[in-house]
């Protein structure tokens, strides 16, 4: 699902971080760990296409990423990656099931109303579906970010530090929300964290 | 999810940014709309008032109140000047038309004018229903007057002296009949109740008899032999005992042979003969009012003698011709048959006359040009502050796309390329300006609206509340480049946006 080769970042200061190289089979899911500062954010960025390699290769799926242009890119991430931001990004103006709705509608243009209840539903945002986001309350955040992470069922979802604010109850439970949701939709998921909390969840491990 | 939709939710999510670039917008769109309506109505107006002439001639004073007066009817006449002067130039070769009118009293605020058929035909005023009128105290009403006035075919009314509303003396011994309506115009018959000639003079001469004790004999006669054809000898030759006419004229003359010459003409001192008249009369007789006579050029002396020699006969024409050098009218309005009329004619009677002649056109266009540099002025401040308003669209959707970086990042991440980020700014910034095209239009014309009410009230002159106009449409697309190029620079920072360093920064 994902193959990195060489993979190395030049920041604008010059200096260049190296990557290990990583192999996740199809549907298997992979945690990467590391204490603060050694990368971890930058190579969530680069798998995801978000920031271009200095060197090396990057084959998420069948597509090679690194010989995409801007737009493919754009259109790549958008269709098959979800992302589980560290902040909760969401657009405020909106609400709940409309943010849920708007990332259906990219780039694909879906709108499947069922997945966005089903969604809500087993995250606990049923009651919510129509409040601002700025309404919401921090553990209801983090679900819908979960949801939007999931909602357009892509093949792989990374994971910046989903747990980091968490308590060890809310940590496990965050952590199988993800694994769940990410097993219905038949997606690999890659969570980044330096939280040793989440290690025991986790087969394919890779330490930075 | 469409973008608009989300561009409309980010629009309405600031609502003070909102309404601040939207009252701008209003503002600049609603005030010019508002005068463009304005200016371009009444200028409309006014060319479609003055069309049917090229030139007044009426009682010394301001050119532009004989216009306003007697054109327009929103101002005052400037005085009389006397049907035979009038009809010297209405005979004049120039002169294609030529239209008496008399005014002077009103009903309930509009007009009663005294005038002739050729008038509304001038308007182009077909009736509505009955009839044009026939005899004096018959009159035909202007569409709105009759609206306004709930006048209908057979109704009375009383006219009252003065134009005001608040009227004067009313005349209550001469009631007019309305005997047609007329369909509207768009000009200014549709505010007049429009009758003869002769009912303005007896509705008159019958008020004031007491205090013309000369000349008002005249204006009685004529009227009783033109029009009501049952001749008060008694009180014609009464009248002109009292007032020293010649009798000889009247009793002991040979009529049909026009013998003058046992007289002595220059005893006679008819009213108003002087030779200026005379001198008239000779153009005059070129007409076709005194085919009857045949006089030959030295006899103008003559003539009045035989005028008023002829008083008791059946000769219409010259009991008419000799009456009118006392009867007055308002002014005469002229249509001329060739250019050269209005390069000549003016300044002919300005000069030699004790009549003024004054252009409609000219009068028109000067007052125009007045209004014009107070239309500039507001326009040039409605566009400023159209500049204004596209400088707040700019800094506020700078502000919120500074605000909304880290949304715009996410977008990215979901897939939209920075030409739908920049499309969702624009989307954003243009319908701003086309709500606050609509809303300013629609205030434009509610502005309009307003002022109609009000004129029509104080002048008797609506305004129409008419569709978008082509030169509104300019403003629209005005509006809506200027926009799009505020937006367009707002948006800049899309280009740059680094979504992987947005996003990380909290």
């Amino acid at each position: 699902m994902v193959k990195t080769t060489d993979l190395a970042y030049a920041y604008e200061d010059g200096k260049t971080l190296s990557f290990p190289d990583l192999e996740l089979p199809k549907g298997e899911h992979l945690l990467i760990i590391g204490p603060s500062g050694v990368g971890k954010t930058t190579l969530l960025h680069l798998l995801s296409g978000l920031l271009p390699p200095a060197q090396g290769k990057i084959t998420i799926g069948e597509t090679e990423l690194t010989a995409l242009n801007r737009k493919e890119l754009d259109t790549f991430r958008g269709a098959h990656m979800g992302i589980v931001f560290q902040q909760y990004h969401f657009i405020k103006s909106l609400t709940v099931s409309e943010n849920m709705k708007l990332r259906q509608s990219y780039p694909q243009n879906a709108d499947d109303k069922q997945r966005r209840n089903l969604l809500s539903e087993r995250l606990g945002l049923a009651d919510s579906a129509s409040k601002k986001v700025t309404a919401l309350s921090q553990g209801q955040k983090q679900r819908l970010s979960i949801a939007l992470g999931l909602i357009h069922k892509p093949q792989i979802v990374f994971a910046d530090e989903p747990t980091s604010n968490l308590d060890d109850e809310n940590c496990d439970k965050v952590v199988q929300l993800l694994k769940d949701e990410a097993e219905i939709c038949k997606s690999s998921l890659v969570i980044i964290t330096h939280d040793q909390r989440v290690k025991s969840h986790f087969q394919n491990q890779v330490v930075l | 999810m469409k973008l608009s939709y989300l561009a409309f939710k980010n629009m309405v999510s600031k609502p003070l940014n909102l309404a601040l670039s939207l009252m701008l917008l209003w503002l600049s769109v609603s005030l010019v709309t508002f005068v463009f309506q304005l200016s371009e109505q009444l200028s409309g107006q006014l060319d479609k008032n003055i069309a049917p002439f090229d030139m007044v001639v009426g009682a010394k004073g301001s050119p532009l109140q004989l216009v306003l007066s007697s054109v327009l009817h929103i101002d005052v006449p400037t005085g009389n000047i006397p049907l035979s002067e009038a009809k010297t130039i209405q005979n004049h070769p120039f002169v294609e038309v030529g239209i008496p009118v008399s005014y002077g009293d009103s009903f309930k605020g509009y007009r009663i004018l005294g005038t002739e058929l050729g008038y509304l035909e001038q308007y182009s005023a077909q009736l509505a229903s009955g009839n044009l009128f026939q005899k004096s105290f018959e009159v035909v009403v202007g569409n709105s007057a009759a609206e306004q006035l709930g006048l209908k075919i057979g109704d009375t009314f009383v006219g009252s002296h003065g134009l005001a509303e608040a009227g004067g003396e009313a005349h209550d011994d001469h009631p007019y009949t309305v005997t047609g309506i007329l369909q509207p115009t768009g000009t200014v018959i549709d505010q007049l109740l429009i009758s003869n000639l002769e009912s303005v003079w007896e509705a008159h001469d019958h008020g004031d008899e007491e205090h013309h004790e000369d000349g008002a004999h005249a204006h009685d006669e004529a009227h009783d032999h033109s029009d009501e054809h049952h001749h008060d000898h008694g009180e014609e030759d009464h009248n002109h005992e009292e007032h020293d006419h010649d009798d000889h004229d009247h009793e002991g003359h040979d009529h049909d042979d026009h013998d003058h010459e046992g007289h002595d003409h220059h005893d006679h001192n008819h009213e108003g003969h002087n030779h200026n008249d005379h001198e008239h009369d000779a153009e005059e007789h070129n007409g076709a009012s005194h085919e009857g006579h045949h006089h030959e050029e030295g006899e103008h002396v003559h003539d009045d003698h035989d005028h008023e020699g002829h008083d008791h006969e059946a000769h219409h024409h010259d009991e008419e011709h000799a009456h009118d050098e006392e009867k007055e009218i308002t002014s005469l309005l002229v249509k001329f048959k060739s250019p050269l009329g209005m390069v000549q004619l003016p300044r002919f009677i300005n000069e030699n006359t004790g009549m003024q002649a004054a252009l409609p056109g000219y009068e028109v266009q000067r007052l125009t040009k007045l209004l014009g540099s107070g239309v500039q002025t507001i326009n040039g401040i409605a566009f400023a502050i159209l500049l204004v308003s596209a400088l707040s669209i700019f800094i506020s959707l700078l502000k919120t796309i500074r605000e909304r970086r880290q949304e715009l990042a996410l977008l990215r991440t979901y897939g939209l390329s920075t030409r739908q980020l920049l499309g969702l700014a624009l989307r954003e910034g243009l319908f701003l300006a086309l709500i606050g095209f609509v809303l300013g239009w629609i205030l434009g014309r509610l502005g309009l609206w307003g002022v109609s009410q009000y004129l029509k009230k104080v002048y008797g002159y609506g305004l129409e509340l008419r569709g978008p106009d082509v030169f509104e449409f300019y403003l629209l697309g005005l509006t809506l480049i200027l926009t799009f190029i505020a937006a367009l620079l707002a948006s800049s920072s899309i280009f740059k946006l680094n979504v992987a360093k947005t996003l990380s920064d909290a």
